[in-house]
């Protein structure tokens, strides 16, 4: 067969040459493995619509150029641009400052930490060879995706965050990053989290910018949850309308280790977030979900993959799409249950609520099962709001727009309802509010 | 109170109602009863405003005023209710998110205030009681893991707090035991008023024992072929529809 090679595109060039630029600013790069990244992301290019993975998010036609890394701001100009912050503005945390992808320590909370847990700042890390580096990535198919490779290439700034074992802090931790600028940016941050055994910790991650720049934010968690830890995230999207938004979690359980992860989109032209989980050890946990709500232009995907590799591993994930306008949902989720991996209960779903005839949805789910004895189920749902719940409600007095954000609130609320932390949990809630009252 | 002249209404191409005439008088309780497919429902989700369907000639007057271009929340804040025959779950909705939120859209619709939490939650409890309706369900999704008689007093429930003029009860007694019934019963009769009216619909005539009614009016292919007073209700149950069904067939 012929071998089709494509035209690079000028973002792939720009890519290239950025890189090239960059080399000597980056920092110490063998731990990280950012040549071989870049080498593996040249050769493949930006994933088009003929890439299975990315069919229904074609980054090669959306991304026209490419965008260069961001400088490090000022602190007065970090101090401005964090002002307007909402994300999770409200809640009692210890806060990590990124400012166009690069950590503030002036406007983070580095000496008043939750109890059990340190941060390194990942160039400081980098700087003294920290052992933890080498648990950056655990997951081993998230390594060959081409988002997290490009993250990889540019990484610029992040942070190694542990928490002792036993350590069960109370307060979370906020990871704010802000975006700020008139033209467009990029940026590529690494954040590691390690959950020693018995742990408990709350991450909360938000992400907002600028409307109408197109900036590119490109961000990898990487988490390690240790025997019997449990990690709860929440991640709240509300970038600004120009920004193509690129994020991978990373996750390896360990066992009887505990997963909550909930990411809620309302911002990004583009968004796509992919989830990697890779459950290591028995009697794990996992609680996947998402919330997203696009009106007119937007498109958001949501990929996962579940690999199920030890024992009694139970996952829920559960996915929630709410389109307005011509917005585009994606949702593909796959789960692997490997041969070793009995008795793993999984089930995976994936709703869609159109609001209008304009906007899609596309749904993938998959299952590849190598067990016999397991319990595995997916399902995907799209419609309109039911009419028939629009007229009870209406027939006891709610104006059609109320009654239609009631059944929404409601539609959403579930996947966020997942959420322990209570503060976070609100503010998340409050999102939905705010995006419903804004659609009017 | 409501006046219903010469209603015509059809769904895809079926004619359901064929020009029915019926009044109901301030304070009084008219029960409508009938065979299956005269229209008893069809009749109860016009008035409730439900959209599907067309409705090709007469008026609905509630108290003067036509409410057939009104949509239902238009109606519901005018003082419709509809208590539906079968009530519909709605995951994710707190049954009092839900009940403020209905209450509060009925006096805002009105240009009355809105209710204070603790005036809500007094309002709530009272009628709560009166209903035998446990707290529990009250903080759960509305309706969802009910039991039909649960959902069904939900219904009254929500009636005794919006407290509307005119009250459409659509085969409430279905699916109740006679406990169950009995509890409906007495919550509906709770409210009767100089001010409030009902049109009570059914199949049988063991709903009536229970809340008397003024008249009874025989609904057979979509209108009214006979009114009387309470002891029609017991002739039919002794003869049965089959006299409706043939006059009409004829």
């Amino acid at each position: 067969m012929a071998d089709i090679a494509n035209l690079r595109t000028a973002a792939e060039t720009g890519l290239s040459s950025l890189f090239e630029a960059g080399r000597k600013s980056f920092a110490t790069e063998e731990a990280i493995g950012r040549e071989e990244a870049f080498k593996f992301f040249e050769a493949t290019g930006l994933p088009s619509r003929r890439v299975e993975a990315f069919k229904y998010t074609d980054l090669r036609a959306a991304m026209t150029e490419a965008a260069p890394p961001a400088e490090a701001p000022s602190d007065e100009a970090a101090r401005a641009a964090v002002a307007g912050a909402k994300g999770f503005a409200g809640i009692e945390a210890a806060r990590l400052t990124f400012v166009n992808g690069h950590l503030v320590p002036a406007l983070s909370d580095l000496d008043g930490l939750p109890e059990g847990v340190r941060v390194t700042p990942l160039n400081a890390a980098l700087a003294q060879s920290d052992a933890r580096l080498k648990l950056l990535a655990p997951v081993e198919q998230a390594r060959a995706n081409p988002i997290y490779q490009l993250n990889t290439a540019f990484l610029a700034d992040g942070a190694l965050i542990s928490v002792a074992a036993g350590a069960k802090p109370e307060r979370p931790l906020h990871l704010r990053f802000v975006g700020a600028g008139t033209d467009g940016f990029s940026t590529a941050t690494r954040v590691l989290v390690e959950l020693a055994e018995g742990a408990e910790f709350t991450l909360l991650e938000s992400h907002e910018g600028p409307d109408g720049v197109t900036y590119q934010p490109n961000d990898a968690l990487d988490v390690r949850v240790g025997n019997g830890a449990a990690f709860r995230h929440a991640r709240l999207n509300r970038e600004g309308r120009g920004a193509i938004a690129l994020s991978t979690i990373s996750v390896r359980l360990d066992d009887d280790a505990r997963l909550e992860t909930v990411n809620v989109v309302t911002g990004a032209v583009l968004s796509r977030h992919q989830i990697y989980m890779h459950v290591a050890g028995e009697g794990t946990s996992a609680v996947v979900n998402g919330a997203a709500m696009l009106g007119a232009g937007q498109l958001a995907d949501s990929t996962l993959l579940a690999d199920h590799a030890a024992v009694g591993g139970v996952g829920r994930e559960m996915f929630k799409t709410v389109i307005d306008g011509d917005a585009t949902g994606v949702f593909q989720g796959k789960i692997i249950v490997r041969q070793a991996a009995q008795q793993t209960d999984g089930k995976m779903k994936s709703d869609c609520l159109l609001l209008t005839d304009e906007g899609q949805m596309m749904n993938k789910p998959e299952l590849e099962i190598f067990a016999d004895d397991v319990a595995c189920g997916h399902g995907a749902t799209c419609g309109a709001p039911d009419e028939d719940l629009l007229f009870y409600l209406m027939a006891r007095g709610l104006p059609r727009a109320t009654a239609e954000s009631l059944l929404v609130q409601a539609f959403l609320g579930e996947a966020v309802e997942a959420v322990t932390h209570e503060g976070a949990r609100a503010a998340l809630i409050g999102e939905i509010e705010a995006w419903l009252e804004a659609r009017g | 109170m409501l006046e219903i002249k010469n209603l015509v209404v059809q769904i895809e191409d079926n004619r359901i109602l064929n020009g029915l005439d019926l009044t109901v008088k301030d304070g009084e309780v008219a029960a409508i009863m009938g065979p299956n497919g005269s229209g008893k429902s069809t009749l109860s989700y016009v008035i409730a405003g439900k959209e599907d369907y067309e409705v090709l000639d007469g008026q609905i007057l509630l108290d003067g005023q036509d409410v057939l271009e009104m949509a239902a929340d238009e109606r519901a804040a005018a003082g419709l209710f509809l208590a539906f025959q079968y009530p519909l779950e709605i995951p994710g909705v707190g049954t009092m998110t839900f009940l403020k939120a209905c209450m509060n859209a009925q006096r805002k619709a009105r240009g009355e205030d809105e209710l204070s939490t603790p005036d809500f939650i007094r309002a709530v409890n009272a009628a709560a009681d009166r209903l035998e309706i446990n707290k529990e369900m009250l903080k759960r999704a509305l309706n969802v893991g009910f039991s039909g008689g649960e959902k069904k007093r939900m219904e009254i429930l929500q009636m005794a707090l919006l407290q509307p003029k005119f009250c459409v009860l659509d085969e409430t007694d279905s699916g109740l035991d006679i406990d169950a019934l009995r509890i409906v019963s007495e919550g509906v009769n709770h409210l009767r008023a100089a001010g409030r009216s009902f049109l009570v619909i059914t199949h049988y005539q063991r709903l009536l024992n229970h809340i008397v009614p003024d008249t009874v009016h025989v609904m057979s292919k979509g209108r009214i072929v006979k009114s009387g007073g309470k002891e029609l209700a017991l002739e039919l149950e002794a003869s049965g529809y089959a006299e409706y069904r043939t006059n009409e067939a004829a």
